[in-house]
């Protein structure tokens, strides 16, 4: 059965059982591997891309349900936002063994795209899903208010 | 709200005079650097490992084959292009701790290299390396002086190139920033320029090099920005998970749910239907000992990942629960404890503990018992594996790539020589990825399939079929003299032992396992006595993050708060007391068989100076003795591993539900000499609530032998709303000889937040774990034990 899909800006049209989940279309089949597997049950976030611009867990969303959408992964997430929150990663090296980081940048960059400048409530909420055993927690709170600094500054 | 973490990243830029801001870093391909071997113009790095498979055959093996920490040949380590591009090789696996980083800066300091053409490239397995098992937090301890000599070795061969081309004395040249310079004359040459000539030059000796001198570092010892990171935020980057192979099918395997079970019949039918599905392999049953070997099982080999779990959902396996089907966790609770309760076997002996105990003023006792946990680090194992004629490729996350040779090679039944580890990044490591069991399913796989197979575990396998964390029960007991002084202190401690898994029938906690936390008691009590029981192994018991260090010090460092309280003194004074005065120890001495994590007590003493020290300096960062808001409460630990000393504060706040939050946690680490004062920070942050973590939420229980957590959140993983909103570290300046560094954080946590809790609810915690799969809410009244 053939499904079309719309990833980083390109159509890609592969003879895909529509109810795979679009994590493994990206990583098994469009080669996509900076998203990761984590848990499979939407637990862990490792997995997150975006739909539309809507963090989004791959691991649960089949890929026939987003024949119409443009999915973003962490390879070519792009914008104001993005820019801000890889130089904040770095700035501070947020990551450690940087596995769930994607997920982690994924998510990040949705809430300031939707929060300019968000509280650490609004963090908690935004980040909750996200989940990473090297607890890099601390930097990861930091990185996200180094990235709204940077973004205010340069309205 | 504050958040403190001094990370410390604007302090530093790279002295060089290149332009800052571009990540040069890249992973390069062992074939790149291969290429510019062949070119004829880059030192052979790696190269001859793959073509000789002869350790020590290289030719270029000279002075340096034999310093201090193994073989410091330049070559093993630096390849340098003709443009001067610098190629460091990391021979230790990188999983987050930032030692490709470390690494670089160690060579690149000695090298007197640019950091900006430094890239770093990783090892494959083989023993010419010496020690690659990325654990026991030993990569800088074993290794900082060897890298450095390697480092310089290398920068005297570029002078020494240069001063032949020019006719002038080697002593005449001078190395800085990425080239080689003779003042008398002005002449300069570049180390790319120089690097084709300085390969044929011999390698010095020890006596030829001088080290660059501590107060002239430039790299070593600052808080250089990770090599890594700026791949990881791009998505860049490759996991053993990730790796892709032109033909590999992809192998989800169903394993026997209880160790040592086996298959008795399997119907595959329904499995061949799943589209994709390409065939089962049913796994040789696993025999005793479980070592490193595969589980057994049967394996579904597809086409992707989806259809390979979706086959395995569609098998029927009959299994034979084998000889652990009677496992039961909740039960073996009971009896850990009472075997904790009862006289053990004494293996260190001070004084008279019974008599002191008999004539105490107070005399206490309390029992501990904490959990089996998972290492689940965020990337479950995953090996590739392909073969051709009668050798095997791996690729695969992997902390010891030599011990997965070995392990493939004697599961596949083939001399070492004929398997070649390639090692990926690391998705987290914690312990688990030194055990290569994955590695042998992926080659065994790929033999009997004809083609590239990458074995994936799910996170159901992860956390199912792991070498578990173990399980442990301890019982204290404790005197008291009429002046509060701690006069006797009894520390019997019963777990399944690690050596259960190598060895069967293993029973008995090992001297490996006593000195983690229980025989390297600290404590200045006239009488002390340390006693073991056996537990019998039901599931793979293994090592996680810091190891029995975890439980010991959960136990001492809880106890020594029970202590006080019974005192009625100060916990961090009456903990400082019980540490008593400056003096190094030797377990040794009392009995022990104790081996001080591999390296000699006369470099890496017992020092109570430095554990004391770690304790003051903490209590004045977290301001120990503050008025606190209601609910609110601190509590102190301290714990040396791994040669390094760790003192912990945590601040817990408990609402009027009972709920409980950590406002503030604060770190102090004397691990000796750092090489990245940055990535330090970052491990004492995560080491610390990785320990939290566990202690908040963690725990696997078993029932008919199997485990009963499957997934996220049964098993339970801190989120960021429950982490710390505060963590402070701070790294006592030393110029000790390196200790370890991933591992050290970790004991002091639990502790310290238990000794926290008591501290503002009056509550005492001593079994592990404190919540279950929801909530922060901290049970009232008597519920716990």
């Amino acid at each position: 059965m053939s499904t079309k899909i719309s990833v980083n800006g390109r159509m890609h049209e592969l003879d895909v059982d529509p109810a795979m989940p679009l994590l493994w279309v990206l990583r098994d089949r469009l080669g996509f591997t900076g998203t990761k597997f984590g848990c499979g049950v939407a637990q862990c976030g490792a997995c997150t891309v975006h739909i539309d611009g809507k963090p989004t867990r791959s691991c649960v969303t089949p890929v026939g349900s987003v024949a119409n959408a443009e999915v973003v992964t962490v390879e070519a997430v792009s914008g104001p936002e993005a820019d801000a929150v890889r130089a904040a990663w770095e700035g501070i090296d947020v990551p450690q063994c940087g596995y769930c980081q994607s997920g982690q940048v994924m998510s990040a960059v949705a809430l300031l795209r939707d929060v300019p400048d968000p509280d650490d409530a609004a963090i908690d909420r935004a980040m909750d899903g996200n989940l990473c055993r090297c607890a890099t927690y601390a930097r990861i709170r930091r990185g996200i208010h180094d990235a709204a600094a940077t973004l205010k500054s340069k309205r | 709200m504050e958040h403190d973490i001094d990370t410390g990243p604007l302090s530093w830029r790279p002295p060089a005079t290149a332009a800052a801001g571009t990540h040069p870093f890249r992973l390069v391909t062992r074939r790149e650097v291969l290429a510019g071997a062949v070119a004829g113009s880059a030192f052979a790095v790696a190269l001859p490992l793959g073509l000789s498979r002869k350790a020590h055959a290289d030719s270029t093996a000279g002075g340096l084959a034999n310093v201090r920490g193994g073989d410091a040949t330049p070559g093993l380590f630096i390849a340098i292009a003709p443009d001067g591009a610098v190629n460091i090789t990391s021979h230790r696996s990188e999983m987050g701790q930032q030692v490709w980083t470390s690494i670089a800066q160690i060579i690149a300091e000695e090298l007197v290299a640019d950091w900006e053409r430094v890239n770093v490239v990783q090892a494959i397995g083989h023993p010419r390396y010496g020690d690659q098992n990325t654990d026991g937090s030993r990569s800088i301890r074993r290794n900082l002086t060897r890298l450095r000599y390697a480092g310089a070795g290398m920068q005297h061969m570029l002078r020494a190139a240069a001063a032949a081309r020019w006719d002038v004395d080697v002593a005449e040249c001078v190395a800085a920033n990425h080239e080689v310079s003779h003042p008398a004359s002005g002449r300069k040459a570049g180390y790319g320029e120089l690097a084709a000539e300085a390969a044929r030059l011999p390698v010095p000796g020890e006596a030829d090099i001088t080290l660059t001198p501590r107060a002239k570092w430039r790299y070593i010892g600052k808080p250089v920005p990770s090599v890594t990171v700026p791949k990881i935020v791009r998505g860049q980057g490759t996991f053993g998970i990730d790796v892709q192979l032109p033909d590999m099918a992809v192998a989800v395997i169903a394993r026997p749910p209880q160790l040592f079970g086996s298959v008795r019949e399997v119907d595959d039918s329904a499995a061949l239907k799943v589209p994709g599905v390409i065939r089962t392999v049913t796994l040789p049953a696993l025999e005793a000992p479980a070592s490193f070997k595969p589980l057994g099982g049967v394996a579904v080999i597809a086409e992707d990942t989806w259809s390979a779990i979706r086959g395995r959902q569609a098998l029927k396996v009959d299994w034979d629960t084998g000889p652990n089907g009677d496992y039961d966790s909740a039960q073996y609770r009971e009896t850990l404890l009472e075997t904790a309760r009862a006289p053990g076997q004494v293996r260190m002996d001070r004084g008279d503990v019974d008599a002191a105990l008999e004539d105490a003023d107070k005399h206490i006792s309390a029992d501990y018992y904490a959990p089996h946990l998972a290492q689940s680090p965020m990337e479950p194992p995953a090996a590739t594996a392909r073969w051709t004629g009668d050798t095997v490729e791996c690729w695969a996350c992997v902390q010891a790539p030599q011990s997965a040779r070995g392990t493939v090679a004697g599961v596949c039944g083939i001399e070492p020589d004929a398997v070649t580890i390639n090692v990926t990044w690391l998705g987290g490591g914690f312990g688990r990825k030194s055990k290569p069991d994955f590695v042998a399913e992926a080659a065994l796989l790929a033999r009997e399939v004809g083609r590239p197979v990458k074995v994936t575990w799910t996170r159901e396998d992860d956390l199912q079929h792991g070498y578990l964390h173990s399980v442990s029960a301890q019982h204290l007991e404790g005197a008291l003299d009429n002046d509060g002084k701690c006069t006797a202190f009894l520390h019997r401690t019963v777990f399944p032992p690690i050596p259960s898994t190598f060895q069967a029938g293993a029973e008995d906690p090992s001297w490996g396992e006593l000195r983690l936390g229980a025989s390297d008691n600290p404590f200045a009590v006239p009488n002390f006595r340390l006693e073991t029981g056996a537990a019998p192994a039901k599931v793979r018991i293994g090592w996680l993050r810091s190891v029995a260090n975890v439980y010991h010090a959960f136990a001492v460092q809880s106890f020594a708060a029970e202590l006080a309280a019974a005192a009625k003194r100060d916990p961090k004074d009456f903990l400082l007391e019980l540490i008593g005065p400056p003096r190094l120890i030797d377990p040794n001495d009392e009995g022990a068989e104790y081996d001080n994590y591999g390296d000699s007590l006369d470099e890496y003493p017992i020092d109570t100076a430095r554990l004391a020290n770690v304790v003051r300096v903490v209590a004045d960062k977290a301001k120990w003795g503050r008025r606190l808001p209601d609910g609110h409460g601190l509590g102190i630990a301290v714990h040396r591993s791994f040669l390094s000393y760790v003192a912990t504060v945590i601040e817990v706040a408990v609402d009027d539900s009972g709920t409980l939050s950590i406002p503030g946690v604060w770190s102090v680490i004397d691990a000796g000499t750092v090489v990245n004062t940055r990535h330090v920070k970052a491990q004492v942050e995560g080491g610390t609530l990785y320990g939290l973590s566990n202690a908040l939420y963690g725990q696997l229980t078993a029932k008919d032998g199997a485990i009963e957590q499957s997934n996220f959140p049964q098993w339970r993983v801190m989120r960021i709303s429950e982490a710390p909103r505060s963590v402070d570290v701070t790294i006592v300046d030393s110029d000790a000889p390196p200790g370890g560094v991933g591992e050290p954080p970790t004991p002091p946590a639990a502790p310290a937040l238990t000794n926290a809790i008591y501290a503002a609810t009056g509550q005492r915690i001593r079994e592990l774990p404190l919540f279950g799969m929801v909530g922060n809410k901290l049970a009232t009244g008597e519920g716990r034990s």
